[in-house]
């Protein structure tokens, strides 16, 4: 599998280390609850299907990124820079 | 037919033509008491020991392919019971007991080989966690030897012992673990579970679950909807999908896991061997091939394939313990999807729906637990409360702190 870095091109996954689902979003400060953290931090959708990740290009340009992936398939079908998104 | 020694001389002279199938294709009836979901190694042993342990028949399992096509028969068919934590110890113990007395329960041979299990430690400071270990062990009734480098060295005399990085040091040994072979796990409880009424229903796959306010009333399949009062699962790589469907979401990521087997060699390698310096570990088949494994890929997947990347690890890992296997060819490998559990460990228990229970997050070793999990999940499921070595298996302990964290690597499936 290779994974298209917006900054660096398509490398190798090797390069690549892998934190999982990135519609995952601790909750606010106001929201927090014992039930909502651990929604955030234990439960997961697990889809078969299109899923949007956390990759951090931790042996290329550092920067984090959210690729949109089939896990039954594996095609690549997007990689955004993280910052962006994690900032709206 | 009960199969023995006269039955298989009866058949020698009869030419093998009266061998009878070793369970029928069953159709789906409307209505069952229990309906199981998933014709793998946990459902079809959960349905023999409700048979046999809770006086139930009108069970149905119902398989998506044909029985042992998912995870049953793509493990490395390792048992062992050499675990740490108190959740932990006494179920595998429990599993290696029932282990050991399995063929002559099921009446099927399924070559349980007790050829022991041995785990290498290269630094002082990993000799006394395996020191560590090994006592947990022998506390909850299970064996364990601590070897020092030469007693390893009298065992496995190919072994690179000066390896510059990674030299070995000693073992922690489990005498009693060893490999089963996995298929005929998975045929010799669905005989079993058949020969007790057990209806076993093949290319049936669930695609809903009839829920309202009062709980389940049964499934939807492929081959039309079927009423039960409890439903579990034993879906283990598919239970996200199978909860999503009650509304569920669980605490688990599904990943691939690869295995290798070499070219068949003469015999070499009386033990399973595991590395204690990177993920690897080996064993030889009855056949001759060397059975090797390593790390999970590392990303969410359902592909029953991996990457490149693992590959090049575990035979990294591999050469690192045992240089001979340079010369060795790898005949061919192939991947399942594992429930990765956010604590690593595997859950046991109700679901928030009533009548809908849950057998799922057995991450890399759910085939050595096979015996245990089908004999508490049967229990869970004809008694409703937790069987005692099982107890710590909640889906609620990752709300409630009590993590079951073998490895201390916190809420990160893919290190686990």
């Amino acid at each position: 599998m290779r994974l298209p870095c917006p900054h660096c091109g398509t490398r190798d996954v090797q390069e690549f280390t892998y934190l999982g689902d990135a519609n995952v979003k601790r909750p606010d400060a106001d929201e927090m609850s014992e039930a909502a953290m651990t929604r955030c931090v234990y439960e997961r959708d697990n889809p078969a299907g299109r899923q949007r990740e956390y990759w951090h290009h931790s042996s290329g340009c550092r920067a984090w990124i959210v690729v949109t992936r089939d896990t039954r398939t594996h095609r690549i079908e997007s990689a955004e820079r993280a910052r962006p998104l994690v900032e709206d | 037919m009960r199969y023995s020694v006269f039955t298989l001389a009866a058949q020698t002279l009869k030419g093998h033509r009266g061998w009878k199938p070793a369970w029928r294709d069953a159709s789906p009836e409307p209505e069952y008491d229990v309906i199981i979901v998933g014709g793998g190694g946990h459902g079809l042993a959960t349905a023999y020991y409700l048979a046999s342990q809770h006086g139930l028949s009108n069970i149905a399992v119902l398989e998506k392919g044909h029985i042992g096509s998912g995870n049953v028969g793509r493990n490395t068919t390792i048992i062992r019971s050499n675990y740490l934590l108190p959740g932990n110890t006494p179920f595998y113990e429990f599993s290696m007991k029932l282990w050991e007395g399995l063929e002559q329960e099921i009446n099927y041979n399924a070559m349980v080989s007790q050829r022991g299990v041995l785990n290498l430690y290269h630094s002082d400071s990993q000799r006394d966690a395996y020191a560590r270990r090994g006592n947990a062990m022998r506390l909850a009734g299970a064996d364990a030897e601590l070897l020092d480098r030469d007693e390893v060295r009298a065992m496995l005399p190919f072994l690179d012992y000066d390896n510059a990085r990674f030299p070995i040091q000693g073992g922690l040994l489990q005498r009693r673990g060893g490999s089963v072979r996995h298929d005929a796990v998975a045929w010799g409880y669905a005989r079993a579970a058949d020969r007790r009424g057990v209806d076993i229903v093949q290319n049936c796959e669930v695609t809903g679950l009839t829920i309202d306010a009062d709980g389940i009333h049964g499934v939807e399949t492929s081959r039309g909807p079927i009423k039960a009062r409890k439903v579990a699962l034993a879906v283990a790589g598919s239970s996200s999908r199978l909860a999503a469907m009650a509304g569920l979401r669980l605490p688990i990521e599904s990943h691939v896991l690869q295995a290798f087997v070499s070219e068949g060699l003469k015999p070499l390698l009386d033990r399973v061997v595991t590395f204690g310096a990177g993920h690897f570990y080996v064993s030889q088949s009855d056949k001759g091939g060397l059975v090797f494994g390593g790390d999970i890929d590392g990303y969410n997947s359902y592909a029953q394939r991996g990457n490149l990347p693992v590959i090049e690890d575990v035979m990294e890992s591999g050469m690192a313990l045992w240089p001979g296997l340079g010369r060795v060819r790898v005949l061919r490998h192939w991947g399942g999807v594992m429930d990765m559990s956010m604590d690593g460990s595997p859950i046991i228990d109700h679901t928030p729906v009533r009548g809908l229970y849950l057998n799922a997050g057995w991450c890399y070793g759910g085939f050595k637990a096979t015996p245990a999990s089908g004999w508490c999940f049967a229990h869970l499921i004809a008694r409703d409360h937790h069987h005692p070595v099982a107890a710590a298996y909640r889906l609620d302990r990752f709300a409630t702190g009590h993590l079951i964290d073998e490895k201390g690597v916190g809420a990160q499936p893919n290190l686990h």
